[in-house]
Order: C-alpha cells, then sequence, then structure tokens
C-alpha cells in the first residue's frame, strides 16, 4: 500500500472485469455508451447503470466496512424497508421531506446501533446477531406502513430517487459523494487501519489499545446509515414504500459486491473504491442480461456462475497454488505469509 | 443438577409447553386434535428442511440454499411431470439424486478450496433458485392421480383431525436424525467438527467426507422438503418457498442449538418448527393481529434465545476459569 501505484494496482481486476462486462454490454447493443442531455438531464444507458446500481453501491460501502472487521450485516435489506416505510409514514403525516430524511436516517442508525451493540458488547456472532433483524425487520417495517404499500407525492422526497442534480440523477450523485466522503474518512485519518485491525485479530487489536468496542458499533452504525439512504432512494424512486419487496436479497447483491471488489470475507484490507466497482460490475451484468435480450430468468443463474467463478479465483488454496507455482518457476514472488487476492487473477 | 448443553432443549420444551396452554386457556379450541394435525401437516416441509439445516449448523456451517432448492425440486418435479409420462416416484428419486448431488458439491467446494460456507450456499441459492426460473416463470399445476392417492392418504383421529402422510413424513424424518445424530460415528463426527475443526481432525475425524455428508444431507432433506412442499400446494412455482432458510435456521436456534456449532439437539428444532407454528395458529385464530407479528415474534424469540444461549456460553467459561482476570475467550 505503500507504492505510489499501489491503488491502482489493487483496483486493476475489478477495472478489468468491468470493462470485460461493459465491453459485452457494448456487442449485444452498438448504443451502450450513448449518452444524451434532454430537458436538463442525462440519458444513456450508462447513467443507467450508475442510477439502477445506486441501492447496492451504498449498502456496499457499509457492508465493506463491516466485512472489513470480519463481520457481516444481514440485515440491510430489512433496513431498507424500515428505513424507506418511516420516511414515507412521516411524508404522508405532512412533514417536509427533510423531516423524512432525518426520521429515516434515526431509524437505520437506530437498527445499525442495535446491530453494533449485539455484536461489540453482547459478542454475538454478527451472523447471528443481524440476522435477528433480518427477520424481524420487514415486520416492523409493515408495522409502519400498516401492512399496505404506502404512496407520497411529496416533490422534495421524490426528488431524492427520480430528481436530477446538475443534469446527473440524485442517487448517483449521492452514492458517489457518500463512496467518497466515506473512503476519504478511513483513508485520511488512522480510521481504516483501526477498522482492518479489528478483522485480522480483535483481541491484538484491543491490546494494542484500540477501542474495538466503540469502533465495531460505529461501523454497523455506519451500515445501517448506508441501509437507510438506499431504502430512501428506492422509497423515493417508485413513490412508494413497499415493506414486503423493498430491498429484498440485495443485502445478498451488497455482499457480492464486496466479494467482487477483492475484500476477503475474512476481515482485514478493504478497498470502499473496489466495492463500488463490484457493484457496478453487478448492474452492468443485469444490464447485458436485459440488452440481450436474453430472458431474464437467467439472471440468477449468470449472476450465480461468476460468484462461482470469483469465488474460485479468489480461494486461499488456489492462491495458495498459484504462490507456490510463482515461487517454484523462479519468480521472486514478494514474501508474504498470506498470498494476496490479486495476484490470484 | 441439569447439564448446560441440555438446558436449552429443556427450556425450549417448557417454552412450547407454556405457550401451548397459554394459547389453549385462551381458545379452548387449539387442544383439538385438527390443530395438532395441521401444526404437523402445515409445518411439514419446513421441518425436514430444518432437520439438514441442523446438521449444517451443529458442524458450524450454514445452509442459505434450502429454499431455493425447494423451489427447484417443486418447479422440477411439476415440468417432469407435465412433459414427460414418468411416474412420479421415479422422479422422486431424480430430484432426490440431484439435490443430493448439489449438496454434496457445495460441501466440497466449502472444503477442498476452504471457502466460508455463507458464501458458497449463498452461490448455491442463486444457483438454485436461477434453475427453477429457467426451467418455469410460471406456477406450473401437478396433477397425476398417484399425487391426489398421496394427498389422500391420512389417519383421521377421533375428534375429527386428519394426520396427513406429509406430517408422519416430517416426524419420520426426525426421529432418523435423531438416530444419526447421536447413534452413528457420522453424528459424532458432526459434533467433533462442530466443537472445532483442528481439533476434530488431530482425532482423526475425516473432515472432507463428514463435511460432504453434512452438506449432501441437508441438500437431500431440502429436495424431500421440496417433494413434500409439492404435495402440499400441487403445484411447482419457481418463487416459493423464498426465506425458507431463515425460518429454518429460526427453528434450528429456538430449538436450542448453538450456531457456533458443536452443541445442540435434533429433538430441540423439531420443537422450534412447533412453536413458530404455533405462532401463527395463535395469529390465525385471533384473527386480529396481521400476520407480521409473526415475523417479529419469531425475530424476538429469536433473540431471547440467542441471549441465553450466549450466558450459558459465559456461565460455562467462568466456571471452567476460576482466575477472573484471565482475557475473555471470544
Amino acid at each position: 500500500m505503500a507504492a505510489p501505484h499501489a491503488p491502482l494496482r489493487r483496483l486493476a481486476p475489478q477495472i478489468i472485469i468491468l470493462a470485460a462486462v461493459l465491453a459485452l454490454n457494448l456487442a449485444v447493443f452498438p448504443d451502450f455508451f450513448r449518452i444524451e442531455f434532454q430537458n436538463g438531464r442525462l440519458f444513456g444507458n450508462l447513467i443507467d447503470v450508475l442510477n439502477r446500481g445506486a441501492p447496492t453501491a451504498l449498502l456496499a460501502i457499509g457492508m465493506t466496512l463491516v466485512i472489513a472487521t470480519r463481520g457481516i450485516d444481514l440485515s440491510v435489506g430489512a433496513v431498507m424497508a424500515i428505513a424507506g416505510a418511516v420516511a414515507a409514514k412521516i411524508v404522508v403525516d405532512g412533514h417536509g421531506w427533510g423531516t423524512a430524511l432525518l426520521g429515516a436516517l434515526a431509524a437505520g442508525g437506530a437498527c445499525g446501533l442495535w446491530n453494533g451493540v449485539l455484536v461489540a458488547w453482547l459478542r454475538i456472532q454478527p451472523i447471528v446477531a443481524t440476522l435477528v433483524l433480518m427477520v424481524a425487520g420487514r415486520g416492523v417495517a409493515q408495522l409502519v406502513t400498516e401492512g399496505t404499500i404506502l404512496t407520497f407525492l411529496n416533490e422534495g422526497l421524490i426528488h431524492l430517487g427520480a430528481g436530477t442534480i446538475l443534469g446527473m440523477p440524485t442517487p448517483v450523485v449521492i452514492w458517489i459523494a457518500l463512496g467518497a466522503g466515506v473512503t476519504w474518512a478511513v483513508r485520511r485519518t488512522a480510521l481504516g487501519l483501526l477498522i482492518e485491525a479489528i478483522g485480522i485479530n480483535e483481541s491484538a487489536s484491543r491490546l494494542a489499545g484500540i477501542n474495538a468496542k466503540v469502533l465495531l458499533t460505529c461501523v454497523y452504525l455506519v451500515s445501517g446509515l448506508c441501509a437507510a439512504l438506499a431504502g430512501v432512494i428506492v422509497a423515493a424512486d417508485i413513490k412508494g414504500a413497499d415493506a414486503n419487496n423493498a430491498g429484498l436479497w440485495l443485502e445478498l447483491d451488497a455482499i457480492l459486491a464486496v466479494v467482487i471488489g477483492g475484500n476477503s470475507l475474512l476481515g482485514g484490507r478493504f478497498s470502499i473504491t473496489a466495492s463500488l466497482l463490484g457493484a457496478l460490475i453487478i448492474q452492468s451484468v443485469n444490464s447485458a442480461i436485459l440488452l440481450s435480450g436474453m430472458p431474464p430468468e437467467f439472471n440468477l443463474v449468470i449472476k450465480a456462475l461468476i460468484i462461482l467463478v470469483i469465488l474460485v479465483i479468489q480461494s486461499p488454496r488456489i492462491g495458495h497454488w498459484l504462490y507456490i507455482l510463482r515461487a517454484s518457476g523462479g519468480d521472486p514472488a514478494p514474501r508474504r505469509k498470506t498470498p494476496v487476492k490479486e495476484t490470484a487473477r | 443438577m441439569i447439564r448446560s448443553t441440555s438446558l436449552p432443549l429443556y427450556v425450549t420444551l417448557a417454552t412450547f409447553v407454556i405457550a401451548y396452554a397459554l394459547c389453549a386457556s385462551a381458545y379452548p379450541a387449539m387442544l383439538s386434535t385438527r390443530v395438532a394435525a395441521n401444526l404437523l401437516t402445515d409445518n411439514a416441509f419446513l421441518g425436514i428442511a430444518a432437520v439438514g439445516m441442523t446438521f449444517v449448523i451443529l458442524s458450524g456451517g450454514i445452509d442459505l440454499s434450502v429454499g431455493s432448492v425447494i423451489a427447484f425440486t417443486g418447479v422440477f418435479l411439476a415440468v417432469l411431470l407435465r412433459d414427460t409420462s414418468i411416474h412420479p416416484l421415479a422422479a422422486f428419486a431424480i430430484v432426490l439424486a440431484l439435490t443430493t448431488g448439489f449438496g454434496a458439491a457445495m460441501g466440497a467446494i466449502i472444503h477442498h478450496l476452504e471457502m466460508p460456507p455463507f458464501i458458497v450456499t449463498l452461490a448455491g441459492m442463486f444457483l438454485a433458485r436461477g434453475a427453477a426460473y429457467v426451467l418455469s416463470v410460471d406456477s406450473v399445476p401437478i396433477t397425476h392421480e398417484f399425487y391426489d392417492w398421496l394427498q389422500d392418504i391420512y389417519w383421521k383421529a377421533p375428534s375429527g383431525g386428519r394426520f396427513r402422510l406429509t406430517g408422519a413424513l416430517m416426524v419420520l424424518t426426525f426421529l432418523g436424525g435423531i438416530l444419526v445424530a447421536h447413534r452413528t460415528r457420522f453424528g459424532q463426527n458432526v459434533y467433533a467438527l462442530g466443537g472445532g475443526a483442528q481439533t476434530a481432525r488431530l482425532m482423526g475425524v475425516p473432515l472432507g467426507r463428514t463435511t460432504i455428508g453434512i452438506y449432501a444431507i441437508s441438500g437431500g432433506l431440502s429436495g424431500l422438503a421440496g417433494i413434500v412442499f409439492s404435495l402440499y400446494t400441487s403445484a411447482g412455482y419457481s418463487l416459493a418457498a423464498v426465506g425458507v432458510e431463515l425460518d429454518a435456521i429460526a427453528a434450528v436456534v429456538i430449538g436450542g442449538t448453538l450456531l457456533t456449532g458443536g452443541t445442540g439437539f435434533v429433538a430441540g428444532t423439531f420443537f422450534g418448527i412447533l412453536i413458530m407454528g404455533l405462532i401463527q395458529t395463535y395469529i390465525v385464530f385471533d384473527g386480529t393481529l396481521s400476520s407480521w407479528w409473526t415475523k417479529i415474534v419469531i425475530g424476538a424469540l429469536l433473540f431471547t434465545f440467542i441471549l441465553l444461549q450466549k450466558g450459558l456460553t459465559w456461565a460455562t467459561t467462568l466456571r471452567r476459569r476460576p482466575a477472573p482476570g484471565s482475557p475473555m475467550p471470544s
């Protein structure tokens, strides 16, 4: 990480995969890269990929941090539903969109805090701790919407999902800004390093003086806030809060984005940019399948096969074999205890 | 004194008895054999899947593909019976072989590529659901005399409850699961693996064979659950059984099995299933409560049982460690 060209090398596999998928898009749909400016808004398939990928990208930001601490947050989909429901409820009750956004963020933050307390203070495994909210969350969301799809016509709130800022769809601006902000916060301070330390060895990090409990709680809090933002965007996009379907299985997409981003599920080194690229890769695959005119049924099978390939490439055993292969080939590979993922490209 | 490993089982049992007593005091009709029979029939597919999940969780793993495999099985059977003249029994055999093989393949990937079960079975979940979509996106009805015949098999209890074949199949699966878990070498290996893979390997437990076996069982039982589900609904639908894996995991945890693996009972899962079924039955009886209360109550129960397990783990580690100053194992 010390070398100046290191970030680019870290991101190279993701950029190459993204380029390949985009090229595939271009092959099935020649106009893919055409971007038009109409009615004060950018139009084009590329913009669509950025826009439709917004919820996954937002979730991936929080999920990257959580996974870097060797945790996982299964509840983000349910938190999205809760946040969307709260925002819709506040708007329907006649308050402004700012209040709605704050309310949704507060709900998401509370959910994140709950997860964080379970994981950091009660020391429950992350999968189990977040499973509770994953199961109960949609029930809570339905409690808020009273079982109906709450629709609203508040211009300000709808703008968050369907509007534009300087011609760019608002969700795109939000996720890029948040991604840049969080990356800046963790990389320009020691925060990222501390989070990685927890993921690599929590006891050791605590002995080294890191306040692991507070940091862990904060990480889940951020994940909850990201999920709340994603939930508001999804609700604003359809002008309604659907407690049953908002963010359904999106937690899996977010985890997938993080994994495609080359972040190990076993914690440690992370890159938010790579996760965001992972989210874009997922969305580009979706768009390629749609544009190619293939039945959308194949979407899941193709996605599963892609995960499998990426997993096999990332698996420690394969990485070890490649490492040995390179070492025996006389290539002076850098000496590392554990083979790093990008060597196994 | 009660051993702390079996305490969660007793707590589950007591919860079930108290919950049933409370329900029965509110609605005396809950005591009828009809309710009992429906409790078994309605939860048969979930129960069968939960047996497989118990083995997976006992070994310290997790299987997220259960719901998708159930949906795939249903669609596969429906399409096979619609497009070919094959006998359902042969179709059952084919689909069971397929799902068992699918589970074994996931187990092999988990073991040989040293990947976390969570992410491997997540890929399996997408794959099975996707395969179901590819077969058919519509709900395919199953019409076959053999299906009608199977559905008509029941034992009518004196007060009108109909104990159907699928309920019996679930009970049999649980009995089989209990036998395998406690009376066979494989079962002991599963517990050993859950206690710690490294230790188990040093003790001579064949890790590869056990891991592959565990996920094969889970896959096969998911297939069986899919067959039962297709008998229950008389159709195959690729969007069916979404989230069943979560219900199964919840039932296993409520049944007192530790999610870290190593301790727990197949019998506990049975009562976990019954408790979850009871909550739903109560909401149906009440009539004013909305269906989403099921999710909230199950979530709350899940939380309570996790806390209980955590407390027990703490109690046992404290007893084993007389020195309070030593660092807590995470």
